[in-house]
């Protein structure tokens, strides 16, 4: 039996008091210990930032890469051993700014791995920047006159890159945020859940407070559809004094990446041996230059 | 009649016109007659129209290099006349298109005007008057006295999967090609007639030998982005992936492409990324992510002229000391820069031993020149036989089952390698980190381990030094003049120095295949008067043999014109000193 201790690390976190992000590492190994799988059965891959560093203080395999390049080490790491369960945990600058290219490719190409952003709304490590999902007229350290942007809507960019899975949850809520975890870790495909970080050191504009009264759980309507792609884009655009939270889309009836490259038919490569080609694949590869 | 050491016969027309499809069929008919040959494609960037060319040279002799001079020029175009008839021999001969005639061009009085209706035969035999480029080139054969039946064989082979109906347009096509040869065939003096009963070889390419190289070495993972000439490499995989049980994707670009490989090595299989010197440049970073983290993986590096798009079609060796030098910070990397087919083929099971066993990042350096020209070898010269696997210190399902206490990925050891886990294990479960970490992988800002840890990394390279080639000498042993050359050069370069022996000067090639760390005691090889030659400006191999050893070369024979180095333009360069 898999529990949370399983995933106990000497290394302490150096996340801030009241930091967002411990919420998420919880849930993390909550879920991961509520559907069985053992440190060694998955791979943490982050990129960098304050949330990068997840997998440092969680004894499982893993991987701190680069800013903005989570996505497409996990790509590989998951297309060379689909044995493992593949998770990343970045960032809203490492996700959707330097990174948002990969999202939306690792989206259309339906990979399967659960990807987590710990979108905080602001650029912490570096000390309070605006961020990709800052609200236009931020004013931070580099927008002085606020800034001039508009937010990146992740919702609504990974539902149109045709992500087979779409989430939001929050650190607020210990139990939505694990049970979305766990209902990603079910899925076959790509799986993207946008999580509200709050960071109480930089960004005390979307703290604790700020999201409490607002969110509401879109599975608390039992008429949300969450194979209706349209319902999905209207409540990825919905933003204000009410936000929804929950899975806004979910189709299971596109196979993931991994499933459709042949190499993969026979099971997970990392673990096959190295091996010379036999005689007869010698003979037939020269062949073909005779 | 004349039966020539050497024929080149050059085909040009326009892009979209087949000429290198065509050419490579060709020579695979002259091989298939027991013939050798080196085939040249020249084009440009572009789909349609713009000028194309596709030299083959002809010898009973083994070719590494192509030459200048042509015998036989066939013009699918005037323009092509209009470039290439300064090259054509005193003798040779023009074959063109009855149809285009030859307007506005002056003749030469030396060289033989072949006109025929290459388009009108093309159709009224085949089908088709795209077919001319099969038809011209048996009217090639026909006047240089070689067998048809080889070039039917080729047609047989290269066209049976579209039908009989299109096997036979094709075979008729040869046969009209051939007849219309004879009327000239007395206007022709050289010939070049099949070997028969010959040893069977092949014809390829240097990214087919290579990518043939990496299959045969474990390569089971490659990512990319389409970039010539390095791209073909990609391609080549995924023609064998479900075969040979490779995963092979087109990403979204090279960033990806580099990181996914890197993802792969990181869990344990042999993994690549081709491209090319643009691409290149976008995987900078990830290349120092691999070298922080330890992790073996194989970048395959065509360069082609620079910077920026420069040449997309064309060739050079500028990209030697970026390769050298990319990423910030210091890390051991491995630079291998093979200069033939068969060092191509073997450099790709080389660069997946070297990766595995040093942990690191190994870079393969191509050019187009290498990648795109074919040139025929027996089987045995690819010796998959040779091949060696090495995963190095790769610990074995049953070392983990034994491991005792909490598993360092990146011991302290006095070779710096640190015997590697694959994850998955439950003894060695473990996360690196680009960030700098201590043994076993977690982020430590600690002052003594970071001093440790960059010692530990950066000895590997000093134990791989060791296991690094000295140059391969060719030539004179005593010489007077030593020719240092690397890579693609090897050819044109080992040819100059045949011809400079021939008028009595003692030369002699050292060339390099292992670039980086530069090998052990080469510093005893380098005496007397040395020539860097190079395809770049600068002569970047020079300033980095300086750097590593302090030898200082005599001079540079250089080349920066996006086109290859000949044997002719280094004996001339080489007799402006001499």
């Amino acid at each position: 039996m898999v529990t949370i201790d399983d995933f106990a690390s000497p290394v302490r976190p150096t996340w801030c008091t009241g930091c967002g992000n411990f919420a998420i590492w919880n849930a993390v190994k909550r879920a991961l210990a509520q559907v069985g799988l053992a440190p060694h059965q998955v791979m943490l891959v982050s990129g960098i930032g304050c949330g990068s560093k997840l997998p440092d203080y969680t004894h499982a395999n893993g991987y701190m890469t680069l800013h903005g390049r989570t996505v497409p080490v996990a790509t590989g790491v998951r297309l060379a051993n689909h044995g493992l369960r593949v998770l990343c945990t970045h960032g809203d600058g490492d996700a959707y700014a330097e990174g948002l290219g990969h999202m939306l490719h690792a989206a259309r190409r339906n990979i399967g791995l659960v990807d987590i952003i710990q979108d905080n709304r602001i650029y912490g490590l570096t000390k309070g920047q605006y961020s990709p999902t800052s609200d236009r007229g931020r004013v931070s350290k580099t927008s002085p006159w606020g800034a001039f942007e508009l937010p990146v809507n992740p919702i609504a960019l990974a539902l149109a890159a045709g992500a087979t899975f779409v989430a939001r949850s929050w650190s607020g809520d210990l139990n939505h945020l694990t049970a979305t975890i766990v209902r990603a870790l079910g899925h076959r495909g790509y799986a993207l859940i946008d999580v509200f970080q709050p960071c109480v050191t930089f960004n005390r504009q979307n703290s604790y407070d700020f999201y409490r009264p607002r969110v509401y759980n879109l599975q608390d309507d039992p008429d949300y559809d969450v194979t209706d792609r349209m319902a999905a884009f209207a409540r990825a655009l919905e933003w204000g004094d009410r936000i929804p939270i929950g899975v806004f889309y979910q189709v299971e009836d596109r196979p993931a990446y991994e499933e459709q490259v042949p190499a993969l038919k026979a099971g997970p490569l990392a673990p096959r041996p190295v091996e010379k080609l036999r005689p007869e694949q010698v003979q037939r590869l020269l062949e073909e230059f005779l | 009649m004349q039966t020539v050491d050497d024929l080149i016969i050059r085909i040009g027309g326009e892009a979209g016109m087949g000429l290198e499809s065509s050419g490579v069929g060709f020579a695979q008919a002259l091989v298939r007659g027991g013939l050798h040959v080196f085939g040249l494609p020249d084009y440009h960037s572009r789909i349609r129209g713009g000028h194309n060319f596709f030299s083959v040279r002809i010898a009973r002799r083994p070719l590494y290099s192509h030459t200048e001079p042509v015998h036989l020029l066939l013009a699918l175009d005037p323009e092509t006349v209009r470039r290439h008839i300064g090259a054509v021999v005193p003798g040779g001969a023009v074959v063109y298109d009855e149809k285009d005639g030859l307007p506005d061009i002056p003749r030469r009085t030396d060289v033989g005007y072949f006109s025929i209706p290459l388009a009108k035969l093309a159709e009224e035999a085949g089908g088709s008057a795209i077919m001319r480029n099969t038809l011209v080139f048996a009217v090639a054969a026909g006047l240089i006295g070689f067998d048809p039946t080889y070039i039917e064989s080729v047609a047989r082979d290269n066209f049976a999967r579209k039908g009989p109906a299109v096997v036979d347009a094709n075979l008729r096509v040869i046969q009209a090609g051939v007849e219309a040869s004879r009327p000239f065939q007395a206007d022709f003096p050289f010939r070049m007639e099949a070997v028969p009963d010959a040893p069977r070889r092949l014809l390829l390419n240097g990214n087919q030998a290579f990518a043939m190289g990496a299959l045969a070495g474990g390569c089971r993972f490659v990512s990319g982005y389409p970039m010539t000439p390095g791209s073909p490499v990609l391609e080549w995989m995924a023609a064998h992936a479900a075969e040979y049980g490779v995963v092979t994707l087109q990403v979204e670009d090279e960033i990806a492409a580099l990181c996914m490989a890197i993802g792969a090595g990181y869990a344990g299989v042999r993994a690549m990324a081709p491209t090319s010197g643009g691409g290149f440049s976008l995987m900078v970073e990830a290349l120092g992510l691999a070298g922080m983290t330890e992790v073996p993986v194989v970048v395959y590096e065509a360069q082609r002229p620079g910077p920026s798009t420069g040449l997309a079609t064309r060739t050079e060796q500028g990209d030697l000391l970026f390769v050298l030098h990319a990423s910030q910070g210091e890390f051991p990397r491995i630079i291998l820069a093979p200069g033939t087919v068969e060092q191509a083929f073997e450099a790709g099971w080389r660069a997946f031993n070297f990766a595995e066993r040093y942990q690191c990042p190994v870079i393969v350096l191509s050019d187009h020149y290498l990648a795109t020209s074919v040139r025929d070898v027996v089987p045995e010269d690819l010796n998959l036989d040779a091949v060696v696997i090495d995963r190095g210190e790769l610990l074995t399902e049953a070392d983990l089952d034994r491991l005792e206490g909490e598993y360092r990925r990146h011991a302290f050891t006095e070779s710096g390698i640190s015997p590697r886990a694959i994850p998955g294990h439950p003894k060695a479960v473990y996360a690196s980190s680009s960030d700098e970490h201590d043994e076993y992988g977690h982020i430590y800002e600690d002052a003594e381990n970071r001093r440790r840890m960059q010692e530990k990394r950066m000895r590997k390279l000093e134990t791989a030094r060791s296991e690094m080639r000295l140059p391969t000498a060719y030539g004179a042993a005593d010489p007077d003049l030593t020719f240092i050359a690397w890579g693609s050069t090897y050819g044109p370069m080992r040819e100059a120095v045949d011809r400079l022996n021939g008028q009595g000067v003692r030369a002699r090639m050292l060339h390099f295949t292992d670039i980086w760390p530069v090998p052990q005691d080469v510093e005893k090889l380098l005496v007397g008067e040395t020539i860097a030659v190079e395809n770049n400006y600068s002569g970047q191999f020079a300033d980095l043999l300086r750097m590593a050893t302090g030898h200082t070369v005599s001079r540079r024979i250089l080349k920066w014109d996006g086109r290859p180095l000949s044997p002719e333009y280094i004996t001339h360069h080489v007799s402006r000193f001499t």
